[in-house]
């Protein structure tokens, strides 16, 4: 495999869809190349950080309309 | 936000998303997680909403063509030798401080890779990797093979990459 084959294997790498064959051909040869495993690091890491990006608090004014749409449901509900 | 055009649209789909969860709540019946069942009302306000706005833009923002279910090279193909092997390989961002890689110019910068991808890389990128859906439920949610899911999914997390390549140096 070369560099360039191996790097548009890397989410089916990751998300486990390669066949058994695919995957130790991927595997020797991320062992032996310092480019690929640095890209591969790179995707883990570029997913890590896309995970952190959805820890943005929720703006207080929307919090707090989103609290007053619950209570005017739950009041309805009630009745 | 990967549906609509501007913060005030995507505040009206979370208000009215929300009051449609309450509403159906009865009606969950636990086949799915409760968040992917959410995601699902989320996903099917935005699309109403956006099939009520495309009516009113001008027709010729209709015809940006989206590939995003073909497979394409993600790296520029330059930085190849003929021989297919790295010519500049990617520099490791391992000795970088973490309060680079995780700050907050990074999260901007990541927020941004996320707007420019075409739709349908961007509802992938955003169910799977800022929300934290499984493949299958991705899949299920948006209709996609396992197959287009991945595609997607690829494409996206290289054009994220690319961009924070450009930043972390």
């Amino acid at each position: 495999m070369t560099c360039r084959q191996v790097v548009e294997l890397m989410t089916d790498y990751l998300e486990g869809a390669l066949s058994p064959e695919e995957r130790s051909r991927f595997e020797e040869h991320i062992a032996g190349c310092d480019g690929c495993t640095a890209y591969l690091a790179q995707l883990r890491r570029t997913k890590e950080i896309l995970g952190r990006s959805a820890a943005e608090p929720v703006p207080p004014a929307i919090q707090a309309e989103l609290l007053e749409a619950f209570r005017d449901w739950r009041s309805h509900r009630q009745v | 936000m990967a549906y609509v055009r501007d913060r005030g649209v995507a505040e009206d789909v979370v208000q009215e998303s929300w009051l449609t969860c309450l509403r159906r709540l009865g009606d969950f019946e636990g086949r799915s997680s409760l968040k992917t069942w959410i995601f699902g009302i989320v996903i099917n306000t935005a699309r109403a909403r956006r099939r009520k706005e495309v009516r009113i833009l001008p027709f010729t923002s209709l015809w940006r063509r989206d590939d995003s279910d073909r497979r394409k090279p993600t790296v520029e193909q330059s930085r190849f030798g003929s021989d297919g092997m790295w010519r500049s390989g990617p520099q490791s961002w391992d000795n970088l401080p973490e309060s680079k890689v995780l700050g907050q110019e990074t999260l901007e910068r990541v927020k941004a890779a996320i707007d420019e991808l075409p739709p349908k890389q961007r509802e992938v990128i955003v169910l799977r990797d800022v929300a934290g859906l499984e493949a299958g439920e991705v899949a299920g949610l948006l209709g996609l093979s396992p197959e287009n899911q991945r595609v997607r999914l690829h494409r996206a997390r290289a054009a994220v990459r690319r961009s924070l390549e450009d930043y972390l140096r």
